[in-house]
This record gives structure tokens, sequence and C-alpha cells, in this order.
């Protein structure tokens, strides 16, 4: 029965997220305050049916109830708790319905937290965002139903994908599909302001928000996305250019990019038609990256479900959605910009600047994405782009994105002298060769690649450093001066330096790092940067849903004991899919990573990967920076204030715009 | 105002390149193994593993090779058009059981119907990488000189067997008996 409400409950929140999509928007349209007021309370309820539904998908999971096709194809009896309730997004069905939840989630937290926006305006952000609720639940209902039964019963489950048991993953999808589906807020703000024809400061205010909540939650998915890959997949690596990746990293860079045109329209009323296809290309990217991964367009490691029936129906979803909006943009835009003056020396011309070069980095790994499709499509061959592409093309966009944004965040609004900075700046530049020279020196190698990333890891750091600074110039530091300054400045601060520290973590892990493949015998030692490798042989071992063979690995460091290492050799029982369960001495400045590999011969010897991985944590600590930048942007007082001040104006001229 | 609508257009030419892809198989990639000599393998015999079998036993004649395994759905779909395929006597099948237990493949053969001529054991799935296999099922059909001819990827069904497999297959055994 409880399958059945769930799938009820799903067919209800269509229809609800219909009327909301609807009556609202026709009201603000036509003048009717009562239509206008239907938006918070029915998404509101929408939310509230979508999450009754995905609860009971939840229970199924949780009970083992095999009737229902989804669970028996994705779970089994053995499966651990926790992998039972993350099991739930495991495939493809649960993982779509928990894109309407995410979704869902976000309406109404726009529904509740928007106290401050006008009701027209909230009306028409909540009825564009049920509209894509409606594309997505027919999609859902349509094609993908997770509540389908199946007779007879099976007595046992299919099992989930190994590959997604594990704790990193079972985080990382809902995070993700916060960053992607948070984006469908600055799409839906940026629609309703085309549709009202109303683009000034305090709707960019009330965007930026949102947006840096959607930018946050989607670094922190993709860092994890990135961790998990390292640990789990067994070979080391932390990103490889997949096309999956590609899609979560594109939204990823138009974000950035709208993050900061935001701050210029916030600001200084400036970019206003940038933002809005800014905001437009980011959530339309976020849906391409849907499409590309659930239509079987493109290969991946990821493509886990391929129908052509489904890509046909999100193709249709994505035509109506992003073509409707541009075409909106196309006939509305002229009519917004209005742009106030700046200099050449000014933030705006540093932002602008950024936005360029992010705008064409996007554009390259679409293209990279893209270019096997287009060539098939045009009866040209086949062939896959790889990481020398990407990797080629991005160090060229990466050093000036760098460059400009150590000046970027020490430039003022409107108009700056760069006399008043050249000299620091120079000392800056300075320290950073140094260190350029420096660091691949303590490494033990120069490369060009090594001494242009520390150069520029240390750039952005130090530039970053003086910023603060010069906000502390006059007042002296305090922590009282400390809690004056807004929270976004120190967002934008611990993001830049999380950009610094990435770009370390990348140089010197990829040009340090040190993997040996080895076949090793018990008691045999190997030796990588002063670690001693002992193998100590491999037991048998059984865990819940797996049997497995544990290589024991033990690391000393001169006289000091460092790790006991464990990597296992997994069998999963139902799938029976070997998997490799790297073990991984983690630490500030190295990681020690050994796998274990497959025996060789009678004699116990067994392959063993052994990597040496200097600085690699710093990629993650980077990401995770940028994200709690993110975050601190959110809690800015300008926006609860700013809220409160359009609260008290609204409350003396009621529905200025329904009446109008 | 056309600059405004660039973005617009720009959409309505991916919409294009998206709407053809569909129709595409990405999974579909040309075998680089199709007219060079079959990949040697030396391999056990699935319930008798004293015996072994290498390509080059089948030499002479114009045989399929169908990689398969008992935790494949799609090679538990495809098992009764091999069985088909097997009573109409146009070449002989070689199974090869990839990554695979003996005696899961055992039983299976004798509760679903055997339609292989022999099957070899590929346990670690070593013999498989030089066959460019990357998933069950596959089948290939290889010629009476040793060369790979056909690579056919995923579950055989009757259409598939009627319109590609057994014109290659006549086609081949009519080029041997010149």
């Amino acid at each position: 029965m409880i399958p059945e409400i769930g799938h009820f409950a799903l067919v209800l929140a269509l229809c609800v997220s219909f009327v909301s999509a609807v009556v609202p928007l026709w009201g603000s349209l036509s003048g009717r305050a009562a239509w206008v007021s239907l938006a918070q309370p029915s998404a509101q309820i929408q939310a509230l049916l979508v999450a009754i539904s995905y609860g009971c998908l939840t229970y199924s999971f949780l009970v083992h109830d095999f009737s229902v096709l989804y669970v028996a194809n994705t779970s089994n009896t053995e499966l651990p708790l926790i992998y039972r309730i993350s099991g739930v997004w495991g495939a493809h069905e649960g993982s779509l319905l928990l894109w309407a939840l995410t979704l869902s989630t976000w309406t109404f937290a726009v529904s509740v937290f928007s106290r401050g926006v006008p009701t027209v305006m909230l009306a028409r952000v909540l009825s564009v965002m049920a509209f894509i609720s409606v594309g997505f639940l027919l999609f859902v209902l349509l094609t993908s139903n997770p509540f389908e039964r199946i007779f007879p019963v099976p007595l046992e489950g299919r099992d989930l994908n190994p590959l997604l048991q594990d704790f990193g993953l079972a985080i990382h999808p809902p995070m993700l599909y916060m960053g992607y589906v948070g984006f469908a807020v600055a799409f839906s703000f940026a629609i309703a302001a085309l549709i009202g024809g109303r683009l000034d400061m305090a709707w960019a205010r009330w965007m930026r928000p949102w947006t840096a909540l959607a930018w946050a939650f989607l670094t922190i998915g993709i860092g994890l996305g990135s961790w998990w890959a390292y640990y789990e997949l067994g070979w080391g690596g932390w990103w490889f250019w997949d096309p999956v990746e590609n899609a979560s990293l594109m939204p990823w860079i138009i974000g950035t990019a709208l993050m900061h045109s935001l701050a210029a329209s916030e600001k200084r009323g400036v970019f206003k038609a940038w933002t809005v296809l800014l905001a437009v290309f980011a959530f339309s990217l976020s849906l391409l990256g849907t499409f590309l991964v659930r239509s079987g367009v493109l290969t991946s490691v990821h493509a886990f479900a391929s129908d052509p029936e489904r890509g046909v129906f999100i193709l249709g979803f994505l035509v109506a959605t992003i073509g409707c909006s541009l075409l909106l943009y196309a006939w509305r835009a002229p009519r917004l910009t209005r742009s106030g003056s700046f200099s050449l020396v000014s933030r705006e011309s540093g932002i602008l600047l950024n936005n360029v070069l992010l705008v064409v980095l996007c554009a390259t790994v679409l293209l990279g994405t893209l270019y096997p499709l287009v060539l098939d499509s045009l009866n040209l061959g086949k062939l896959s782009v790889g990481p020398p592409y990407f990797n080629t093309v991005l160090i060229p966009l990466g050093v000036p994105m760098a460059i400009a944004m150590g000046i970027g965040s020490v430039l003022r609004w409107k108009r700056d002298q760069l006399g008043r900075l050249v000299k620091t700046l120079a000392v800056i530049a300075i320290c950073s060769l140094l260190a350029g020279a420096i660091v691949p020196w303590m490494m033990g190698g120069y490369y060009w690649g090594a001494v242009l990333g520390s150069a520029l890891g240390a750039w952005v750091l130090l530039t970053t450093a003086h910023a603060v600074q010069l906000r502390f110039k006059n007042k002296g530091f305090s922590l009282a001066a400390a809690r004056q300054v807004p929270a976004s400045f120190w967002g934008m601060c611990l993001a830049h330096a999380g950009i610094g520290v990435f770009i370390i973590g990348v140089t010197l892990t990829s040009h340090y790092n040190v993997e040996k493949d080895l076949r090793m015998v018990p008691g045999e030692v190997f030796e990588v940067s002063g670690y001693r490798f002992e193998f100590r042989g491999v037991t048998e071992v059984a865990g819940p849903n797996y049997d497995a063979s544990r290589g024991v690995v033990n690391v000393t460091y001169g006289d000091r004991q460092v790790a006991e290492l464990h990597s296992e050799k997994r069998r999963y029982r139902v799938q029976t899919m070997p998997m490799t369960e790297a073990a991984i001495d983690p630490g500030l400045f190295r990681d020690l990573y050994v796998a274990l590999g497959e025996p060789l011969g009678d004699s116990g010897a067994w392959a063993v990967r052994i990597y040496y991985k200097p600085f690699v944590r710093w990629i993650w600590l980077g990401c995770l920076m940028m994200g709690i930048g993110g975050f601190l942007t959110v809690m800015d007082r300008r926006y609860k204030l700013a809220s409160q001040r359009v609260l008290r104006a609204e409350a003396a001229r009621p529905n200025e715009e329904v009446t109008a | 105002m056309i600059r405004f609508a660039i973005p617009v257009a720009l959409f309505a030419v991916l919409v294009g390149f998206l709407f053809v892809g569909l129709n595409l198989d990405p999974r579909e990639v040309p075998s680089p193994f199709i007219g060079k000599p079959a990949p040697a393998f030396d391999l056990p015999l699935l319930g008798d593993n004293e015996k072994r079998l290498t390509p080059e036993d089948m030499k002479g004649q114009v045989w399929l090779m169908n990689v398969w395994a008992t935790w494949c759905p799609g090679c538990r779909q495809e098992h009764d058009t091999l069985l088909r395929l097997d009573q109409r006597n146009l070449a002989p099948i070689v199974g090869f059981d990839y990554k695979d237990e003996s005696d899961k493949a055992l039983s299976w053969l004798q509760t679903l119907g055997n339609p292989y001529q022999v099957v070899v054991e590929d346990v670690d799935g070593r013999a498989a990488i030089d066959w460019g296999v990357y998933g069950a099922p596959e089948t290939f059909i290889i010629d009476a000189e040793g060369i790979v001819q056909y690579k056919h990827i995923g579950p055989l069904t009757d259409a598939s067997v009627a319109n590609d497999l057994v014109p290659v297959i006549e086609r081949l055994k009519a080029e041997a008996s010149l």
C-alpha cells in the first residue's frame, strides 16, 4: 500500500504544481491579487506531497519491499542501513525523484524566506519554479516511475551497485543536486524579472544569496565527487574529464561568473542583461547535464540508464525551458540595458574580464564534451576527447584568470588608479616568483608547470591577504573591526584563498606524485620518498554483503611507525563485481595510497599499487574553502536588512504592480 | 536588436545536434580487431579443465565466439536466440565464459540448454582484454583463415541474427569453399 501512497502523492504533486505554475503567473499578468496569493501555499503543499512520495520510496527500501521493481533492482537484504537510505538515489528513477524533491525543497525555501520580495515578483518566481516541477514530475511519472510493482515478487534484490556503496557517494548526489537545482532559483528570478521588466539593484540583491547558496552546494558536491573518485575507484586520480564530470563543472563555471556579475549588478547596477543571461545559462547547463547523463547521448562511466525514450522527453523539456527563456530574453532584454558607467581601471572591468574568461572556459569544456557527438552527428567518424585536450586549453585560460583575480580583488568600484596599487602588487609579484623558485626546489625537481603553478598559487594567496590588509588599513585590525566587515567580504577572501590552495594542490600533486605498480611477496619492502612500505601478506575477510582479500602494508619512516594500511579486493556477492578498496594514510602535506591488485601466481605474490601523493588534500581543502566562502556570503547581514527594508516599503504600498 | 537573439540561435543549433545524437549509439564503436587475426588465447574448457582450446584449433572453419556470463542479464535474454541459431547448424559457436564461476556456468547450461560446441573459461578476464571485450554479451564471427570478420555488441535477437549475422556467415562460408 505504501508505494501506492507514494505514487498517488506524486500525481497530486504534479496537479498542484500545475496550478502553482499557471494561476499565480496569470494572476500577476491580469491583476488578480487573489490568484497571486495562491503562489506560496501551493508551492508549500507541492513540496509536502513530493516529500511524502519520497518518504514512501525510502520506506520501501527500509523494509525490503521487493515487490517494488526499483527496490528489487537496487537493494538487497544484506545491504547496510545507510546504503538502503542512499540507495534510494542509487539508480535512474530514484535519483530523478531526488531531483524533484530537491527542487521542491528550494521552492519551499523561496516561499518561506523571501519575505522582502514583493508579492508579485515572488509569485512569478514561484510560478517559474513550478513550471520546472511540472516538467520533472511528468518525466518521473511518464518515463521512470520508481513505484512500479513486479509480480511474482523476487525473494532477494539485485543489490546496489558496489561502486555506490560508500559514504562519500552517499552524500555526493544530494549535494550536487542542491547545487544544480539551486540554480533554478536564480533562473526563476531572472525569468520573473524579464516578465515583469523590472531589473534593478534590489532584484540583484534578492537573487544573490540564493545563487551563492546554490554555488556553495555545487562546489562542495563536485569536491565530494572528486574525493570519492580518488579513494574509491582505486587508481588515485581525482578528475577524469568524463562527460558527466564536465556536466557538473560547466554550471559551476557559469555559476561562478554569475556570482561575480551579480555582485556588480547589486553594487553598481551594471551588467544586468548579462546577469540575466548567465542565470539562464547556469540552469540550462544543469538541465543539459541531466540530459547528457540520462539520455545515453555520450558514453560515460556514470551512464547507468540510457533509454532513447527518456532522452526524447528530456530534450523536449530542454527545448521548452531553455528555448522559451532565451526567446523571452531576446524579446525583453533590449529594453533592460541601461548600464552605469565605469572606467577602464575599476573592479567592474576586473569582473568583466573574469566573466569573459569564465565563459570562454565554459565554452571550451562544452566544446570538448560535445565534439564527439557533433562529429558523429555529421557522420565524420567517432572519436573521444580526452584529458590532453582539456589540460592543454585550460592552462592558457587559467593563468590570466588567476592573475586577474589577484588584481581584481584589491580594485575599487567605478574608478581606481593603478598607481595606488602598483608598488604593493610588484612586491607581491616578486614574492610569488620567489615562491615559484623555492617550492619546486623543496619538492626536489624543476618543472615549468610546477614553477608557474606555485607562483600563481602564492600570487592568489598573497593578493587575497593584501585585500584583507587594505580593508583594515585605516581602522587597525581588531576583533571588533573584523566583525564590522561584511560577511560577504570574508566569503570572497576565503573563496579566493581556496582557489590559491587548489592551484597549489593540483600543481604539486600532478608534478611530484610517485606511482608504482609492483609485484610484492609477503615480507618484501619498497621505499618511496623515504617511506618504507612492507607488504605483510593477504588475509580473507567477510563483510556484510561481500567477501574480501585484505592486503596489509606496514609503513615506516626512519624508525617511526607511520601507518598500517589495509587495502581490500572485494567481491560483492550479489552483483559479483570485484571492487578495489584503496587504503590511504592522509596527511596535510602528503597522502600514502595503497591499492591491492590481483594475486600473481601461487607464491603468495600480489600486484600492489603504491602511490605517494604530495599536497593532494589541498585540492579538496581548496574546494571546501570555496564552498564555505559561498555560505559566508549568504549570511551577510545586508540581505537580512535589505529584506526588512523592502518589507516596510511594501507594506506602505501594497500590491502596487497588481493594481497598476 | 539582433545580438540578444544570438543565444537562442546558438541553442537551436545545439538542439539539432542533440536530436541527431539521440538516434546514434555511442557504444557502437567500430572494433579495431575486425579484419585482423583472432587474438590468441589458451584457455581451459568449462567442466573439463584438463583440456584447453586456442583459436588455432578452430582454423579451417567459419565459427562464432559468444562472450557470456551467468551474471549478465543480457546473456539470459539472448540465450534462446543462440539455441535457435545453433539448431540451424550454420557454424559452430564457441562459448567464452567471461569472469564467471564454473559451477554457476555449468548449471546455467544444464537448465537453459547448451548452444555451444565448446565453452572456454576466462576466469580473470585477461583473454577478454585482448579481444577488446568491454561487456557481455558480445558475439564475434571468425572466418576459416582465423580473421575476425564481424562483431556484435549487446544481446542478439532473432532479427539481428537473420539480418546481420547469417548473411556474414554465409558469405564467409562461400568464400572458404572457393
